[in-house]
């Protein structure tokens, strides 16, 4: 199992990161595709959405809500998309469920991805866990509003 | 200036931890170079052709004279003792080891100094006028909004990755564009509507480099209160839709060209109209907090045109001629507004020595409330000096090699740092600009020949914004030989106009010697042509571009 990072700790286990017990992620071509029978197992609370990182969070929309956990791919680190489509996610269409960065998940990015309303990370295979957990913690000061926070750092002065 | 609150030091201190950290992992191998990369741009390291480069910010080339000091320090401390002013009116230090950088960057922070976003796919530091708060005619003073914006875009959650870099310019002056802002990402013109009400019209897609485009109007008028909420909006579509998949077509520019401005303002109102009510929306507490940070210093009740300034002028030619060139007309009475040109001959354009740094500390202090401003033109003013000691003034910084009068000139370039430093750059630039202030070091001559902008990049990323310079000139490398290309035309508006244009090439490109021959048949052109009182641009804009190609290249036939 990769290195998962869940509300703040390390975890030992993950249903979704095997295949038994009818834990699955299913794309969103998918849920698109086959939306009555994703409908139909999402009630047993082991499915799962990918949403990759060209997929804009409008085309899950409020929809998400149907989901225990939308995992977002990052397919490099780089690629910045995941976050506006997991903001977008907590802020517009009220997803209150599992939020996963999945992919090239690294260290540097986890504080940021945690502003934007991240609260699970896949990290990758090479990363130290206490370096993770620690970058958590990078800022106690932001300037902007967030998931966390709603009211920027003007309207708290 | 603005004051860093408790607030603001400790997000700094906290940055500053950050990056030590991320410094120590890197050389303990533990972040590779690729994922290293980004981390080091977002603060200020670039690794060039010999060395690494720090950017250092100066957030809308606001500085004062403690933090003047402190740039002169890290110079002699951790550089070869000087450094370079950049067109985003930022700081460069060409020599300083990479090691080094985390210290750097904490000696900096004490003095509320940082090298956050100067670099990178991140929102980088707002630039707008140099006059700003000094000069009548601007609508208002536009630094409490680049102060404002700038707090928004540092370490923004959302928009660290963003496809590429991204560049807002603030501009306040009704008929002008004194900060370039047709060639930002975003650009944004402080404007009064038909009812009296402050607030913005909103320029997007402007860019230069390997695409030079002159941004379109997204909003005509958006209201005081709405701008970050609308910034966000427009940076939000950006960050989703702009291309990713070829970094020269990732700028918002070529986003906005794909979609069509009508689309893209849809999609920018759309998400707009879904965050303008929310928290992120300005109060009108926060805007006068800031505004108080910017409020005038404490002037002296003066007149105009003092005795000590008359006198001096009348008995000092060299003076006068300074005067006339380098010193601006200030809002208040017995003020002055002053540039000190970095353009000495023989140096860099927008080097400086440590020592050059301590002295207009100095200056800075004893002329003008301690506080001095860095220009996009890459020269430094003081903003704030009584007309009775402009000839102390001059006298002192005549000695220092900043009064060189210039200001506005032919030998007043814009120039990158080019292949003597930069590892993107396929020539040189700094010496074709030695070249050209050598061969035209005559003042008259100067002075006859008005107001032209000179800029010369050594690649096409055009950092030295060659396709707004009424002359423009371009490195290229031909077969791994340098060459330069020349284009005429260009303006990113400026002081009497607000309409930028881009330059047009005038042909085959020349090699380095060739270059001061050819300005020269381009501004014997201009002479000869020129009517009563036209200046280049003007000129060049009524004769059209193939009497300048004839005279350079000669007759087609």
């Amino acid at each position: 199992m990769a290195k998962l990072i869940k509300q703040g700790a390390l975890q030992d286990t993950d249903p979704w990161s095997t295949d038994t017990d009818g834990y699955r992620l299913v794309t969103l071509e998918q849920w698109q595709n086959e939306r009555d029978a994703v409908l139909a197992e999402l009630s047993a609370g082991r499915t799962g959405l990918l949403l990759d990182s060209h997929e804009t969070a409008d085309l899950i929309g409020d929809d998400s809500r149907h989901f225990p956990l939308i995992a977002v791919n990052f397919p490099k680190f780089a690629d910045g998309r995941g976050y506006s489509a997991a903001r977008l996610l907590r802020e517009r269409h009220g997803y209150q469920g599992e939020l996963r960065a999945v992919g090239d998940v690294l260290i540097d990015q986890l504080f940021y991805m945690k502003r934007c309303g991240f609260d699970a990370f896949a990290l990758r295979e090479d990363q130290d866990s206490s370096d993770a957990l620690q970058a958590l913690s990078t800022f106690s000061v932001t300037y902007q509003a967030d998931v966390g926070e709603p009211r920027p750092l003007f309207r708290r002065r | 200036m603005y004051v860093y609150d408790k607030h603001d030091q400790q997000l700094l201190n906290e940055r500053v931890a950050q990056f030590r950290w991320q410094m120590e992992r890197y050389l303990a191998g533990k972040i590779g170079e690729d994922e290293f990369l980004p981390l080091r741009l977002q603060n200020g390291i670039y690794v060039q052709r010999y060395a690494p480069m720090l950017r250092v910010a100066v957030p809308y080339g606001a500085l004062n004279a403690t933090q003047l000091r402190a740039l002169a320090q890290v110079a002699r401390d951790y550089d070869k003792g000087y450094a370079h002013f950049s067109t985003r009116q930022n700081v460069q230090f060409n020599w300083p080891a990479l090691e080094d950088c985390p210290q750097i960057l904490a000696d900096l922070a004490e003095v509320q100094m940082h090298a956050v976003q100067t670099s990178g796919n991140c929102i980088r530091n707002t630039t707008t006028d140099e006059y700003a708060g000094v000069i009548a005619e601007e609508i208002t003073d536009p630094r409490p909004y680049c102060e404002i914006i700038r707090q928004w875009s540092t370490f923004h959650p959302e928009f660290a990755y963003l496809p590429r870099k991204f560049k807002i310019a603030v501009n306040a002056v009704p008929g002008a564009d004194r900060a370039a802002i047709q060639v930002h990402d975003i650009g944004v013109n402080i404007i009064r509507n038909d009812q009296g009400e402050l607030g913005y019209r909103i320029l997007v897609g402007g860019g230069l480099g390997r695409t030079p485009i002159i941004g379109t109007e997204i909003r005509s008028f958006l209201a005081e209160e709405d701008l970050l909420t609308y910034l966000e909006a427009v940076i939000r579509v950006y960050n989703q839709f702009g291309r990713r998949d070829n970094k020269y077509k990732a700028r918002i520019k070529i986003l906005v060209k794909a979609l069509g401005v009508e689309r893209m303002q849809e999609l920018v109102e759309a998400e707009w109209q879904r965050i303008r009510h929310s928290d992120s929306r300005l109060t009108r507490e926060e805007l006068e907090r800031v505004a108080a940070h910017f409020t005038a210093p404490d002037y002296t009740p003066l007149t105009d045109e003092p005795q000590e300034l008359v006198s001096a002028r009348a008995a000092n030619p060299a003076f006068a001629r300074w005067l006339g060139r380098n010193v601006r007309q200030h809002k208040q009475a017995g003020y002055a507004v002053v540039t000190l040109t970095l353009k000495q001959k023989g140096t860099a354009p927008g080097d400086v020595t440590a020592e050059q740094m301590d002295s207009v500390a100095t200056l800075a202090d004893r002329y003008s409330f301690g506080e001095l401003r860095s220009t996009h033109q890459q020269n430094l003013v003081l903003a704030d000096v009584e007309q009775r000691e402009l000839f102390n003034l001059w006298q002192e910084a005549k000695a220092l090699g900043l009064a060189t009068p210039t200001l506005g000139l032919l030998t007043d370039m814009i120039c990158c740092p080019g292949g003597d430093f930069c590892a993107l750059a396929n020539a040189k630039s700094i010496p074709v600009a030695e070249a050209i202030q050598v061969r035209f070091d005559d003042l008259d001559y100067l002075h006859d020949l008005g107001e032209i902008d000179l800029n010369i990049s050594g690649c096409m990323n055009a950092c030295g914004h060659h396709h707004v310079g009424n002359i423009g000139v371009l490195g290229v490398d031909k077969k791994g030989e340098e060459f330069y290309q020349i284009s005429l035309g260009g303006s990113c508006g400026g002081e009497h106009s607000e309409e930028a244009s881009l330059g047009k090439i005038l042909g085959p490109s020349f090699a380095r010697d060739q270059m001061p021959d050819v300005i020269a048949r381009i501004l014997d052109f201009y002479v000869a042509q020129r009517s009563d009182g036209e200046s280049f641009l003007e000129a060049y804009r009524r004769l059209g571009h193939t009497p300048f190609k004839e005279a350079v290249y000669g007759k087609a036939d």
